[in-house]
């Protein structure tokens, strides 16, 4: 299973700044990154090419930040291939809780990550129907081959 | 024009009839302070075991000061001077936050207290006609009780109402055609804006009178309540340490709070050096009861900041007069007409995990309302991740806050580290009301 990096930021200008400050006096990479916005708070939601180190790095420098399982999946880059896998999920009623998209190779492939109520369940269901669930040092290694 | 007096006997007594009087209550006051186990230690250090160890009215200066932290150390009985049988009352901080003070009084003392308040409801031109609709908190709280009483005994037409109820503040007001009301004078704004959507024009009351106390204001604000019901507004002081109520209030002439000098010995010392200040200086307010048995208080700091108003006042009275208050050094806050301390908020905050160690009390007005903002920072080590479980602590902190100090807060949560660090408490609040 892939790890997500979850960090608390203040909605304020430069906090954003100074996690991906942290980051890359790390030579940490950012695949992808989104922001749960609650106002006056947010949470920073980020792939990062090694989670551990990304998360140690954060910790040392006194932010609250956390590491989440999320299901990675690798698709094709194309109309309606979100689609299809959103139904195998609710067809066993599995709830999304957040999602967002990366596109490795335009046109070809894309990443789909997930934050879901069953993560093993739904690892399970998308990988019988042939979804590749990606492990966390694949995910990190993606290249657009 | 002839000034209305409740006692003119005292209230007009030549100034060196009245510091005879002082001295002869302070040592009356120093023979009650001797019968409590704190005063008993606490003189003692200074070589005094009688009375009579002092000579003057000037030996007052050798007494050593009182603070609320003492008041705090000798709960629940350390100051008390008489036996509890003699006692008829008690009023207590807030005890929720560990920290309580308690101020006994027996019957002799209640009758006195209720005198100096019926001598400021008469100085304001009060009278047994009035309709007086009192609109602060009944209970702990010294100002219900102590304008009640006070006003029971000038003879006027007392409405219990207490505080909040806006609504049933402005039927009261027009069914019995209350003609003085007490509250603060925040709450007074937000009675005259909530006037319309009852229904009720100004012109429908037949208010003619304000006492405005228990939270600093400004002259524009007074003169603001003034134009807006077209009444007078009269500044009072009192703290729950000095009975409540009644301390210092202004006459007709509304030039600075005259102070009743036959109950109190007022000093105004500089904060930091202790050093008494000449007339005009401002600084802290320093009290030494002279009528209270129960629970004597020398020389208490009480942490307010004002300054005496020199010269005599038109209506011939020879107490001293204080002028408005600077301030409050208090850590009381005052939340829409709701006493909150600081202490209960942080109280309440340290009590769960997940937030961190430092935080920010935040006040702010909405229109004629009070915000309170808590800021507090989360603790690294819980944090889930989950934007949800944040949700639900701001809830949670909401909750237990509005539990601990019955104002419902806004929650902030902030990242590790991002407030400012600070030792004292005064600098964990920040005040940004207009000072009106
Ligand atoms: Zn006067």
């Amino acid at each position: 299973m892939a790890e997500q990096l979850n960090v608390f930021v203040d909605n304020r200008p430069g906090r954003l700044n100074a996690v991906t400050g942290v980051l890359r006096d790390h030579r940490i990479d950012i695949r992808a990154m989104t922001i749960a916005d609650h106002g006056a708070y947010g949470v920073a939601k980020l792939l990062v090419s090694d989670p551990r180190l990304a998360h140690r790095a954060l910790v040392d420098q006194g932010f609250a930040a956390a590491l989440k399982p999320v299901l990675a999946i690798a698709m094709e880059d194309r109309p309606g291939g979100l689609h299809e896998l959103l139904e195998v999920l609710a067809e066993r009623s599995i709830n999304v809780l957040d999602a967002y998209g990366f596109v490795v190779a335009p046109g070809r492939r894309a990443v789909w990550c997930m934050e879901v109520d069953a993560l093993d369940e739904a690892a399970r269901l998308l990988a019988a129907r042939g979804l590749e669930v990606l492990a966390d040092h694949v995910l990190y290694r993606l290249e657009a081959e | 024009m002839s000034v209305p007096v409740w006692n003119p006997a005292v209230e007009f007594m030549e100034r060196e009839t009245l510091e005879r009087l002082q001295f002869i209550n302070l040592r009356q006051t120093v023979a009650w302070a001797l019968k409590t186990p704190f005063y008993q230690r606490r003189l003692a250090e200074i070589g005094l075991t009688h009375p009579e160890d002092l000579g003057s009215l000037r030996d007052l200066r050798k007494l050593p000061y009182t603070t609320k932290d003492d008041l705090r150390e000798a709960f629940p009985d350390g100051l008390l001077a008489v036996e509890r049988e003699e006692a008829v009352r008690l009023h207590t901080s807030s005890g929720t936050t560990g920290m309580p003070t308690v101020i006994y009084h027996t019957r002799r003392d209640i009758d006195h207290w209720t005198e100096l308040v019926a001598r400021c409801i008469v100085a304001a031109g009060a009278t047994a006609h009035d309709v007086f609709q009192n609109m602060t908190n009944y209970g702990m709280f010294t100002g219900g009780l102590g304008l009640h009483y006070g006003a029971e005994r000038v003879g006027m037409l007392v409405i219990p109402a207490s505080s909040g109820n806006t609504s049933r503040q402005i039927h009261l007001m027009r069914n019995f055609q209350t003609t003085v009301v007490h509250a603060t004078p925040s709450y007074l704004l937000h009675l005259h804006s909530a006037l319309a959507g009852e229904g009720v024009t100004v012109d429908q009351l037949r208010l003619r009178k304000a006492f405005i106390g228990a939270e600093p204001h400004s002259e524009e604000t007074r003169r603001k309540i003034e134009i807006l019901f077209g009444i007078q507004a009269y500044n009072s002081y009192g703290l729950s340490e000095m009975n409540g109520p009644g301390v210092a209030f202004e006459c007709v002439y509304q030039t600075g709070l005259h102070l009743w000098e036959d109950a109190y010995i007022l000093e105004i010392v500089d904060p930091e050096t202790l050093q008494p200040l000449p007339e005009g200086r401002t600084g802290e307010i320093v009290m030494t009861t002279l009528q209270r048995q129960a629970t004597p208080l020398l020389r208490y700091r009480t942490r307010d900041l004002s300054h005496l108003v020199g010269g005599n006042c038109p209506c011939g009275r020879t107490h001293r007069r204080l002028a408005r208050l600077n301030g409050r050094g208090d850590d009381m806050l005052i939340v829409n007409g709701v006493n909150v301390f600081p202490s209960q908020i942080e109280d309440a905050l340290m009590k769960m995990p997940e937030v961190g160690t430092n935080y920010l009390i935040q006040l702010e007005k909405r229109g004629s309302l009070d915000r309170l903002v808590v800021k507090t920072e989360i603790d690294p080590k819980p944090f889930t991740g989950d934007p949800r479980d944040l949700d639900d602590l701001r809830e949670r902190i909401g909750e237990a806050l509005r539990s601990a100090i019955l104002v419902k807060p806004v929650v902030e949560l902030h990242e590790p580290g991002s407030l400012p660090v600070s030792e004292g408490k005064a600098k964990r609040v920040v005040d940004l009301r207009p000072a009106f």
